[in-house]
């Protein structure tokens, strides 16, 4: 999030698409609602009838992966009504008259057809949110999680920065992150392509992905980035250097060497695969050996059936985990961990604040926290690693990330959580980002087109489209929620949402149970008819193995992200 | 906003603008009786309490009168005294009083109430009406509603609905028979209720109460490890076990807001399916191992792997639920190890 989650209760207008946060991030939810109570105009745009719509000012119910059309769409209409920040765009943006251009063409009536959106809807989104004092843009995986995910949140940037909503209170762009650590994961570098803070290891373009490599090397065609970055330069002004950087040297280059010299070890330039690339469809391009810490893929990556036959396929599986989960199954070996209640250390929450976390109670049996294990690990192969605290590493994190976490000493965070970048001890962290100058300087308007990009397209064979959500009284693959009976009573079983109209057409009845069946495999689910979900739409969660979604859904990635499309699969659904 | 100095019980007592007198007196340290009143939201005037008196102005309640410059406020005189003591004497007569049987004894606000004003038994017998016997909804898994503890302060309803925004209770009937109930009256897991807990965590008595009434020993402050929202809670303890969770109204993110899994769900950090040791599987099925048997087999077969095809053939798939500490290890130790083939689920 650029803007913090206290802020959004003041908003002047929300614009919240691909995210449905009284559900999946309750808190952030009452904070929507408190600002609608306050004043603020309410914008869903969202293929399902998500409960906020029930307060919204409008509901842009758009077919799935339409996405970057409806948001060029509310673009034209600032721009033809003449509602865009005129003084904003002159002194702080460039690329508005390109992107003037670009957008002529989507106009709402055009996009109504495209998005199934009625014209006159788009129109009345575009005037609330240009003409609110603070937009605000909420969104979430719903946005990402599309073959054309990267394009869908460059688009929705241009929204922001045309109406002037990036470094002021109340706005910005606000991806909710889903878990309670998954910024600071990337935070500290468990990326293929970057360290700690985003400081690469090796190519120095943002665009620079193994996958978009492996694509352009066989000599297939992949989507061109919206506007080719060279972070190189932007980079090398944030990062702080031992010795200076100048333009046109390696930033990686430095950055390696900066790294190899605080480890003791020679880092690898050999571009790192994403989890797309270790489940490979080609055999000899996957790992051979894996080290699953804390993580389900079994249940949660798409096409399930292929990860496990990945699993089995490789050499060697260690997983680390609290229990043993469907992917500990496939292990070789399994090692205990201690959870969140039971070690010291820190948290990065969606806002971009570092919490401390506490040791409550001690580790069950002989699980031990992760790091002491990965430390017990890394002394089998004679480096020289001797923490004797999480405090001891967040330190060296601190001292290799200066631009980032300098300033967040434990002694600081014991007062209460900073928000990154927090370069000093004396600086007081940064609730907003892009205050008065962009982090790249200048803002780039970065143009992007629709096109009808999902890979699994509905047809005869496979009519309808599924969707995947969370729901309220379950997290993930239940590793954790189900143990609680309290969350099981609400919900112990998926059912997947079917729209009255289809349901009639299938002369299916509630709490009958249906196969359904993609491409790549076909589940059982029971199903509950609701008119969440429009015609066509089918909804189902990935909480539980027993209906495990993403035996169905897509593997194919967003070519610059590689962020798999999870959110669009066609599928063919009979009664059971 | 502008500074306002005025007077309780001759005390010179400076205030924000906009502030209320029972604001201000508890700021202070001045305790008005209250029951309606909660800080979290708008105030009410309902319990008829926090009585007070402003010189030249008469009785009034000092929930909703804000400050005002130089006015002098009396928080006890005879007349004060009478209302109050009728107002709360109404509520507690017909309140259940088997305390040391209540969830809330000694965590209650009524019983600050009678403490304040001092409970004679034979006024409260004349006052005591039909004794009401209601059914409790204990619907949901998570809390009990006892309509017969209830004192109608509204806190819930107001919660419900200025907090979480769901509104999924209000006032129902009238006089005697006022209840505070779900749309038809029907249980509350039939409502649009979302089990956050945030009416029961404000309730001042135990008209919603948790289920499980163990209290924690200790409190440990930390993080929620559920959504990335990161909101601040004590985990109640007690020896190893994990009790309970409230929020932290000191963490900006949640101002002590939560939502039922962030509330409710910690069955999974005693549960007994938690691994406790490591395992090696040996002819396809598990075995317990030592720390050393199973970290040396890792590292062997770590090593024999990347001899065989390169260091590249390792990767690891790193936590979205683990701590940065954790996390920061992971990579460094994949990357020393000659491979930056490591990545995790922000990628889904």
């Amino acid at each position: 999030m650029t803007n913090t989650v206290g802020e959004i209760a003041g908003a002047g207008a929300i614009l919240l698409t691909g995210s449905n946060p009284t559900e999946n991030h309750p808190v952030i939810g009452y904070r929507i609602r408190q600002a609608v109570r306050r004043g603020a105009k309410l914008i869903v745009a969202e293929p399902r009838r998500i409960p906020l719509v029930n307060i919204a000012d409008v509901h842009l119910q758009f077919k799935p992966g339409t996405d970057v059309a409806l948001f060029n769409a509310l673009v034209h209409v600032i721009i033809k009504e003449g509602l865009e920040d005129k003084e904003y765009i002159k002194n702080r943006t460039q690329g508005f008259e390109y992107l003037k251009e670009i957008v002529e063409k989507y106009t709402p009536e055009y996009v109504s057809v495209i998005t199934g959106v009625p014209a006159e809807d788009i129109i009345k989104a575009a005037r609330l949110f240009a003409g609110a004092e603070s937009g605000s843009i909420i969104y979430c995986m719903g946005v990402t999680q599309h073959t054309s995910g990267t394009e869908n949140v460059v688009a929705l940037t241009n929204l922001s920065l045309l109406t002037g909503n990036l470094g002021v209170p109340h706005a910005g762009m606000n991806p909710l992150r889903g878990q309670n650590n998954v910024q600071g994961a990337c935070d500290m570098g468990c990326l293929p392509n970057v360290l700690t803070g985003y400081q690469p290891v090796y190519g120095d373009r943002e665009t620079d992905t193994y996958w978009r490599r492996l694509k352009l090397e066989k000599g297939e065609a992949v989507a061109p980035p919206p506007e080719e970055i060279d972070t190189s330069v932007i980079l090398a002004d944030t990062i702080e250097f031992e010795t200076p950087v100048y333009k046109g040297m390696s930033v990686s280059g430095e950055i390696r060497a900066k790294f190899s010299r605080a480890w003791g070890v020679e880092l690898s330039d050999a571009p790192g695969r994403t989890i797309a690339e270790m489940f490979h469809d080609n055999p000899t391009r996957r790992n051979r050996v894996m080290y699953i810490m804390g993580e389900n893929p079994v249940i949660s990556d798409p096409h399930a059936d292929h990860v496990r036959e990945c699993l089995e396929e490789m050499d060697f599986v260690v997983v680390q985990d609290i229990f043993l989960t469907e992917t500990a199954k496939y292990a070789d070996v399994v090692l205990p961990a201690a959870s969140f209640a039971e070690k010291d250390g820190t948290f990065i929450n969606t806002e971009r604040r570092v919490q401390r976390i506490r040791r409550a109670v001690k580790p069950r049996g002989d699980s031990k926290p992760d790091w002491e294990i990965l430390q017990l690990l890394a002394q089998r192969f004679n480096l020289n690693w001797n923490y004797s605290s999480s405090e001891e590493v967040w330190d060296e994190v601190r001292k290799l990330t200066p631009h980032y976490f300098r300033g967040m000493s434990y002694e600081r965070l014991e007062k209460g959580g900073l928000q990154w970048p927090c370069p000093a001890e004396d600086h007081p962290g940064t609730p907003i980002m892009h205050k008065g100058k962009f982090a790249r300087g200048i803002g780039q308007f970065a143009t992007v087109e629709y096109r009808p990009w999902a890979a699994d397209t509905v047809d005869e064979d496979y009519p309808f489209i599924l969707t995947t959500g969370r729901k309220l009284y379950q997290y993930h693959t239940r590793t954790m929620t189900g143990k609680t009976d309290g969350l099981n009573y609400f919900l112990n079983e998926e059912l997947m949402e079917i729209s009255p109209r289809d349901a009639q057409a299938l002369e299916l009845t509630a709490g009958d149970m249906v196969k359904v069946t993609s491409r790549r495999g076909s589940i059982e689910t029971k199903i509950q008819i609701t008119d969440r979900v429009p015609p066509g739409v089918v909804c189902m969660s990935f909480h539980f193995g027993e209906s495990a979604v993403n035996v169905l859904t897509d593997p194919a990635v967003c070519n610059m992200s590689v962020v798999s499309g999870l959110k669009v699969s066609a599928v063919r659904i009979e009664k059971a | 906003m502008g500074e306002i100095t005025f007077s309780i019980d001759g005390l010179k007592i400076k205030a924000n603008e906009g502030d209320t007198i029972l604001m201000a007196a508890l700021e202070h340290g001045i305790y008005i009786p209250h029951l309606c009143y909660h800080p979290d939201l708008k105030p009410f005037g309902g319990c008829r309490l926090c009585m007070i008196e402003i010189e030249g102005r008469g009785l009034t309640i000092s929930c909703k009168t804000p400050v005002e410059e130089g006015v002098r406020v009396t928080t006890e005189n005879p007349e004060i005294n009478k209302a109050r003591r009728i107002a709360a004497e109404l509520i507690i007569a017909n309140h259940y009083s088997e305390c040391l049987q209540c969830a809330r004894n000694t965590d209650c606000r009524l019983q600050d109430i009678a403490t304040y004003i001092g409970i004679e038994e034979g006024r409260l017998q004349r006052l005591k009406r039909t004794v009401r016997d209601l059914p409790i909804d204990d619907s949901n898994p998570f809390f009990y509603r006892d309509p017969n503890k209830c004192v109608l302060c509204g806190i819930c309803v107001r919660t419900c609905e200025e907090i979480n925004g769901v509104g999924a209770i209000d006032f129902a009937f009238r006089g005697f028979a006022t209840k505070i109930s779900t749309l038809k009256d029907k249980p509350i897991t039939e409502s649009t209720c979302e089990s956050c807990g945030e009416c029961v965590d404000r309730c001042p008595t135990a008209a919603l109460a948790r289920k499980g009434s163990e209290r924690p020993a200790r409190e440990v402050k930390t993080i929620c490890p559920y959504c990335g929202t990161g909101c601040g809670i004590y985990l109640g303890v007690r020896g190893d076990r994990v009790l309970s969770a409230r929020g932290d109204r000191r963490n900006p993110v949640n101002d002590g807001q939560l939502c039922a899994k962030g509330r409710f769900a910690y069955d999974f950090v005693n549960h007994p399916d938690r691994l406790t040791t490591p395992l090696i599987k040996r002819n396809g099925t598990f075995v317990e191992a030592s720390w050393d048997e199973a970290l040396d087999l890792v590292a062997a077969e770590f090593k024999e792997g990347q001899e065989k095809y390169g260091p590249e053939a390792l990767g690891g798939l790193s936590s979205a639920r683990a701590t940065n500490e954790d996390n920061y290890l992971f990579q460094k130790l994949l990357r020393s190890l000659g491979t930056n083939s490591v990545d995790h689920c922000a990628r889904l």
